[in-house]
């Protein structure tokens, strides 16, 4: 029982420890801007995060249980590619994301393949590919919180997020 | 905390007492016991009056196990209490003759006696005897656990344990932990924490903070260890948590991928779980003490969510290689996999029976999702639950309820467990402070 006890005090502890800590996504949520601060010179600036989120677009859609990418996706990720080749001290984490109506485990699968089909897309475009990486979400942080197909359209995304530093 | 359990008496010819006809008795007052494969129960009645404090300390507590007893017994749907009110007979002693006479004339078939003892030492002792009311006999021995008084939940939990497997001859599963995900805050921005409750929803603790994601829960076979998913590192890998020390482990080097889903075999020594690169998801097993990995799948589809069968010897598992989610089994040295599900819909987190005989599984269906089972040739399908959301079944000990995640729709929705026999009876809500989702059944507690 003691054990049980120091191990809820900790569970305690780490608990404060986490609340010091800044949202772990920046201001932008889960979809925002990585953390950056974009509050400068922000979206009118082209060589800013904010920009490339705003201006260019840093979320992609996708059709039901599907990962190919949209005409309108390639637009998108075209202009995002383009960006990304200018600014070559940033780097990109591609978020997949799933809609509600899966179970758990096939739709962080299938963030996975959405984040991944993204990524290959910039590859395809020029895009180093040591400047991007991938992080599926699955279900777990949707964007539209309503249970019907319009919010389902926005949830089934992959976000790229900007980041500083030029790679791994 | 200790719990023993000792035989105190010798109860003659318990099985023929069982099968001696109760001559000419209604259906209702027919011998103790239950088929639970039948298709519709009308529930037991039996009457579980306090039991007998044998120390005026232990009063509440006497008081206090019979109604928990009683709450597993009835929980069931197999069972209804008989009202005390109606009670002709007081059990004032434990080793009183009972006036079955009594008992028969206010319509208990069973009727569950005991007695409570709290030593100076701390030491609670808790007995009971399970009485055949309508053949005038106990029904299998009288049975004796001790333990600490903390642990007075597990020793009533114990006593409902063996009476549901002398009345119905399957394995209990109230003397269980189900390990599980707490989620708090809002939809968009889910706080998860694993955390660990009895059966019943007592007796939560919290074994990690909220600091990242975690999923899918699964107990080892002992329930010592939990494996799961969690986002600590930044993206989703397997880990293991010591269920006591709560220390916890990454089994896999960094950047191996994507791992999820991670489940153990029936020994303890080896996990299977699900690795994705690319875009391409496959299976692989893992020897949790030599660290030696296997894969098992090659296939450009998504393979995940698998489950090692009860014997070590094979695993089920869901893929989408047809082009949709759906279940098949494989040796778990390899080989070819067999596809199981053939129904309408997809089919997903497949897990076996701990009884062996079969899958339960998520199926989604014309924007219903549902909780079924099928048997490990995919025959006999029979979908058990089906609402805007269900998903993630786990097996009682017993093989005979099965507990799951259902999630409310809308902006507010949201995640609670709920329990159901595999008859497809008894759905309930078990009762949890925070949302729950991702529920796993432990083994029966030692």
């Amino acid at each position: 029982m003691n054990s049980f006890f120091k191990a809820v005090l900790l569970i305690g502890v780490m608990g404060l420890a986490a609340c010091t800590n800044p949202d772990r996504y920046g201001a932008g949520g889960p979809g925002g801007a990585g953390g950056i601060d974009s509050s400068g010179l922000g979206a009118n600036d082209p060589d800013s995060p904010a920009y490339f989120q705003q201006t260019i677009g840093d979320k992609v859609h996708f059709a039901v249980d599907q990962h190919t990418l949209t005409a309108e996706a390639q637009a998108t990720l075209a202009r995002q590619a383009e960006w990304l080749i200018g600014h070559p001290s940033y780097s990109a984490l591609i978020e997949g994301h799933a809609d509600e109506q899966g179970t758990r485990i096939y739709n962080i699968n299938l963030g996975e393949r959405r984040a991944n089909a993204v990524r290959e897309f910039l590859i395809s475009r020029g895009v180093a590919g040591n400047r991007i990486t991938t992080i599926s979400y699955g279900k777990e942080r949707p964007l539209a919180l309503c249970s019907q197909e319009s919010c389902y359209a926005q949830n089934r995304r992959a976000v790229t997020v900007i980041t500083a530093g030029a790679g791994v | 905390m200790t719990l023993t359990r000792v035989p105190f008496v010798r109860a003659a010819a318990v099985a023929l007492a069982l099968l001696a006809p109760a001559v000419a008795a209604e259906a209702q007052n027919g011998p103790l016991r239950i088929e639970i494969t039948e298709g519709v129960i009308e529930p037991l009645p039996i009457a579980i009056p306090d039991f007998v404090a044998e120390t005026p300390a232990a009063a509440e507590m006497a008081q206090q196990i019979a109604r928990l007893v009683a709450a597993d017994l009835v929980g069931t749907g197999l069972f209804r209490e008989v009202p005390k009110d109606a009670y002709i007979s007081r059990i004032t002693s434990f080793d009183s003759p009972v006036q079955y006479a009594d008992w028969k004339a206010i319509n208990a078939t069973g009727l569950i006696t005991g007695a409570v003892g709290l030593g100076t030492d701390g030491r609670l002792v808790v007995k009971f005897r399970l009485h055949d009311v309508f053949s005038d006999t106990q029904l299998g021995e009288g049975l004796q656990f001790a333990g600490t008084t903390s642990s007075w939940r597990r020793m009533a939990h114990k006593v409902a344990d063996a009476v549901y497997s002398r009345i119905t001859g399957e394995g209990g599963y109230f003397d269980s932990r189900v390990v599980f995900v707490a989620e708090t805050g809002p939809k968009g921005n889910r706080k998860k924490r694993l955390a660990i409750m009895d059966y019943d929803g007592a007796n939560v603790q919290y074994l990690t903070d909220s600091s990242a994601i975690v999923l899918a829960p699964r107990f080892s076979p002992t329930g010592d260890r939990v494996l799961y998913t969690s986002y600590e590192s930044g993206s989703p890998q397997i880990m293991m948590i010591d269920v006591a020390s709560v220390g916890r482990r990454t089994l896999l080097p960094a950047g191996e991928g994507m791992s999820v889903a991670p489940s153990f075999s029936p020994d303890g020594n080896r996990v299977v779980f699900s690795i994705a690169r690319g875009g391409n998801s496959d299976l692989y097993i893992l020897d949790i003490n030599s660290g030696v990995q296997t894969r098992l799948t090659d296939a450009p589809s998504i393979e995940t969510a698998p489950s090692f069968s009860p014997d070590g010897r094979f695993v089920v598992f869901e893929s989408d290689r047809s082009g949709s989610q759906q279940l098949y089994i494989m040796p778990a040295s390899g080989g070819e996999a067999r596809r199981i599900s053939n129904g309408a819909g997809r089919y997903g987190t497949p897990v076996w029976s701990p009884r062996g005989d079969l899958i339960a599984f998520t199926k989604q269906n014309k924007g219903r999702f549902h909780i079924g089972v099928m048997r490990t040739d995919g025959s006999e399908e029979r979908l058990l639950t089906a609402s805007f959301l269900d998903e993630g079944p786990s097996w009682a000990p017993n093989g005979r309820v099965i507990m799951f995640s259902r999630e409310s729709q809308g902006e507010n929705g949201a995640p609670a467990l709920y329990s159901v026999d595999i008859s497809g009876r008894n759905t309930k809500r078990v009762p949890t402070e925070t949302f729950a989702s991702d529920p796993a059944w432990s083994p029966l507690l030692p």
